[in-house]
């Protein structure tokens, strides 16, 4: 499974939905996290990788879409 | 050593409920619910200041400790909403109380100033013998300011909170605590001089979802204590899906978690002193009992603080 299906795994388990918003949308505007769903999903993330985020890098611009997030994992791996 | 002696509290007689508050902000009273676990909270009269509150506070918690002002070596008062820049209201409480002389300091600290006064105080008190801290807050000035913002005017609410740490052999022997600051997301929750709060919410809750747990684990893991072994977690009422998630993350139930956020909103400063003053009174600790504070504040600021109920 390439990154982005793996991302979507995730962001479908968190969110508790079945849609996908599209690569570019924002998680947050789309409704599939807020502020309380975005641990989370950092969380799951960090498990699904085996990557540690830092504290600094918790800025939620970098999990703002599922483009993003891939870009940020990729850079972590 | 230190050992906490007491604790008081005091709320404001007005309760505004999600009706009332929705009302204004176009929301409904079940969606404030959801997203805070906030039902009403209390605002102080017009008239009524941070000090003024900060003075009940105290005088219960003097009261129940069975000490004078003239008793008290050291006052410490964390505020966020302090009227005015300076002098803060820490010689106010002071001097109202009637004490004179003793080192009345403030802590203008949001959140997390009521756990630093306490973690301050711990290591004072062989210099200054009882020390009081204070925490009050007047967060309804701030948050009613128009135009009203929906996510900050929800959440928070008015009262103070109050202990009194002093030196020496007592039943609740205050074992360690950890303290740490970053000023790398000052810019995300901040209260510029008559400005409205400015809130990133997203980057709270980040933020504050990683490094609670952490200071948290951080104490407990040096003082070789599992989260399973903590009778009572007294931390800041931020919001009920924070201090639910705080729990997730140390794999404990959230009922170990004290929690009055329901009716009072979020304090700030006050509202882990508040919720220990509550749970003191109405459940109180026995023997052997393990007690852990934890706050996350503005700055950003956050630590923990550990408490043993002697056997």
């Amino acid at each position: 499974m390439d990154n982005r299906a793996r991302i979507i795994t995730i962001l479908k388990n968190v969110s508790k939905k079945d849609s996908v918003p599209d690569a570019d949308e924002s998680l947050f505007d789309s409704g599939f996290l807020d502020s309380f769903a975005l641990p989370d999903m950092v969380g799951e993330l960090e498990r699904e990788f085996q990557i540690k985020i830092p504290d600094a890098d918790l800025n939620p611009r970098k999990f703002e879409s599922i483009a993003r997030i891939e870009t940020y994992v990729e850079s972590r791996k | 050593m230190s050992v906490l002696k007491a604790f008081g509290a005091y709320l404001p007689a007005r309760i505004v409920p999600n009706q009332e508050l929705g009302a204004k902000l176009n929301r409904t009273p079940e969606w404030i619910l959801d997203v805070s676990g906030i039902e009403e909270r209390r605002f102080a009269a017009p008239d009524e200041t941070v000090a003024d509150m900060a003075v009940a506070a105290a005088r219960a918690c003097l009261d129940r400790a069975g000490l004078a002002a003239s008793d008290i070596g050291m006052f410490l008062v964390a505020s966020g909403s302090a009227e005015r820049r300076f002098p803060g209201p820490a010689t106010t409480v002071a001097s109202r109380l009637g004490a004179t002389g003793a080192p009345a300091l403030d802590l203008p600290m949001a959140s997390a100033g009521g756990l630093v006064g306490m973690a301050l105080a711990a290591q004072l008190t062989a210099a200054y013998g009882n020390i009081l801290v204070v925490a009050s807050e007047k967060m309804s000035a701030v948050v009613t300011r128009e135009p009203m913002e929906q996510g900050v005017a929800i959440l928070f609410g008015d009262g103070a909170g109050a202990c009194i740490i002093s030196p020496g052999d007592g039943p609740a022997r205050i074992v360690d605590s950890v303290l740490h600051s970053d000023g790398a997301f000052a810019e995300d929750l901040r209260l510029e001089f008559e400005a409205p709060l400015a809130m990133n919410g997203r980057s709270v809750i980040m933020q504050a979802s990683r490094k609670i747990p952490g200071a948290i684990s951080e104490l407990l893991e040096r003082n070789r204590q599992p989260a399973s072994a903590i009778k009572i977690f007294l931390m800041h009422q931020a919001n009920q899906n924070l201090i639910n998630g705080v729990a997730r993350a140390l794999a404990v139930p959230a009922c170990m978690f004290y929690s009055n956020i329901r009716g009072y909103g979020n304090t700030s400063s006050a509202s882990m002193l508040i919720a220990a003053s509550e749970w003191w009174q109405a459940h109180g600790p026995c023997p052997g009992d393990l007690i852990c504070f934890a706050a996350f504040g503005a700055g950003f600021h956050w630590g923990a603080m550990l408490v043993e109920i002697s056997r």
